[in-house]
């Protein structure tokens, strides 16, 4: 049953709070910034058409309490909230406290947040769609000699990872049993501080793997997939720069991994939009089903671009119950998109996290360049979230292009105040390894070791 | 004697201890030299030891357990 969505909470911050209050507008609905007191500031709230505070800047305190943004929907008489990535976007109990107070939770439903949060749950039920997993523990090891069994049959090395983390979070990799036996203690003790979960299990480390994500889209009942991501570049387990499509899957491959995305997606009565992350070793043409992220990712604007679909407009639209209004055979892929993070980081300080004013942005523009963004001139980025302020996306029609675009589009790029990694995307852009498309999951960081 | 600031060197949340169900680094009344760390402070995701730059008895904290400090705030109080 469609059920329009009015008002709108938006319960997150940064430039994904400012995505979804122009997806919102785009659909006439109203949007209401939920925020804490050192966003008061910020452009989410400039943009929204109303504004309500929760809590102090410590996001335990405001943008993680579930009854506070609770409170602030039924003061505000908002009719949905949109939990964007992080914070309470993949608890499925907040989700379910929304459903409950009547409102409308713009993502799954509870119970397959709850599914495939649970990163052994997941695996099983990717395993029961048919889809290939990555060899592991088949569920959370229960104590050393279970650990050392399954690491005996998987090979090492392996990963231990927590059976509640995310976001390469709670991972940790053992070569040997030596290994093993030292790092188990410390992943569980690191889980249960973490997330209040000690579970950890044990996954087969694939040494030269690339990191493709299948994006997907559905309505409870019928999913359609919008073709993948490679996400391969990243500095400790985060992503630094993305394209779409991935220059290493062959058409039939491609064809074969989506397919199983939209299997498991399916399998689950997938609503929304949702990433399906698979390790692919590019040697031999395998791809192994890592873990599903129920929200929407930092990244979707690169299948934006390459697909014409608006994810965020579309999860809006499913959520207040319209079925999919997309077939599969409408969907398309043109060009290619890439994504350079602009973190407030001073990468020739190790990365030491720059918060600050803002003194001076000047933005590219020009055809084919979009940016999604929580800055303004003048605006004081506060230390206590993460560091991204922008993401610069650059269009075109084919890789060389697209290289040469983001190139321009990096070189006009102004951000004073602060450091950033606007430096290191210059460079990123004219490296080998970027050029050539020839990288995984382990080269940025080998070539940030390698950089003067 | 002298009582001299030991202050923040980033911007951030402010904690007194390693872990939430740990004790402090450092209470009043503790002795505290040079390069001793007396807390932590999270930037951006990102935790960073606080250390002592002057030696000395500890009078009193400044900041709270999980206060939002500034660069240059000053955090505790010692003596000697």
């Amino acid at each position: 049953m469609a059920r329009p969505i009015q008002k709108l909470l938006v319960a997150n911050r940064g430039e994904i709070a400012v995505r979804i209050i122009r997806a919102a507008h785009e659909l006439g609905m109203q949007a209401i910034a939920a925020h804490s007191s050192a966003d008061r500031d910020s452009l989410a709230v400039r943009l929204a058409d109303d504004a309500v505070e929760i809590g102090p800047p410590h996001a335990s305190k405001s943008y993680l309490d579930p009854e506070a943004v609770l409170r602030a929907a039924r003061h505000t008489e908002a009719d949905a909230v949109h939990p964007g990535y992080g914070f309470l976007s993949e608890n499925a109990d907040f989700a379910a406290g929304v459903e409950r107070a009547g409102l409308v939770f713009v993502g799954p439903a509870p119970e397959t947040i709850r599914i495939m949060g649970n990163k052994a749950e997941a695996r099983e039920t990717a395993r029961r769609a048919g889809v290939p997993v990555v060899p592991g523990s088949d569920g959370p090891v229960p104590d050393l000699d279970a650990a050392r069994a399954a690491a005996a049959r998987i090979g090492y090395p392996v990963l231990v990872k927590a059976s509640a983390g995310g976001g390469g979070r709670g991972i940790r990799v053992a070569r040997d049993q030596a290994e093993l036996d030292r790092e188990l203690p410390v992943a569980q003790a690191e889980a249960r501080a973490a997330f209040g979960d000690p579970g950890v299990y044990l996954e087969r480390f694939v040494t030269r793997a690339r990191h493709v994500e299948v994006q997907v889209l559905g309505d409870g009942e019928r999913v359609v997939h919008l073709y993948e991501r490679e996400c391969s570049l990243q500095r400790r387990r985060q992503k630094i720069l993305e394209e779409a499509p991935s220059p290493a899957l062959t058409p039939a491959v491609r064809e074969k991994l989506c397919a199983s995305a939209v299997q498991l997606a399916r399998a689950v009565r997938y609503r929304g939009a949702g990433t399906l992350e698979y390790l692919y070793d590019a040697d031999r043409g395998d791809f192994l089903f890592i873990e599903m992220n129920t929200r929407i990712q930092v990244e979707h604007p690169i299948t934006e671009m390459v697909t014409g679909v608006d994810l965020v407009r579309a999860m809006l639209r499913t959520a207040a119950g319209e079925p999919l209004a997309l077939r599969q055979e409408d969907i398309a892929v043109r060009g290619v998109a890439m994504e350079c993070r602009i973190n407030a980081e001073d990468a020739s300080r190790g990365f030491l996290p720059s918060p600050g004013t803002i003194s001076e942005l000047l933005l590219p523009g020009g055809p084919g360049v979009r940016i999604d963004s929580l800055a303004y001139a003048g605006y004081k980025i506060p230390p206590f979230y993460d560091s991204l302020v922008a993401k610069l996306v650059a269009w075109a029609e084919d890789r060389p292009a697209a290289l040469a675009r983001m190139g321009r589009a990096l070189r006009e790029m102004r951000i004073e105040g602060i450091a950033t990694t606007l430096g290191l995307h210059r460079d990123l852009l004219r490296s080998r390894e970027l050029v050539t498309a020839e990288y995984d999951t382990t080269t940025l960081e080998r070539w940030v070791a390698s950089r003067p | 004697m002298a009582q001299r600031e030991i202050q923040s060197p980033l911007p951030g949340t402010f904690y007194r201890k390693p872990a939430p169900d740990r004790p402090p680094f450092v209470k009043e009344g503790d002795t505290v030299k040079v390069g001793d760390v007396i807390g932590l402070v999270e930037v951006m995701k990102m935790f960073n030891e606080v250390h002592a730059d002057q030696a000395g008895k500890v009078v009193r904290f400044l900041a709270e357990n999980e206060a939002a400090v500034e660069a240059g705030q000053p955090l505790l109080v010692v003596e000697g």
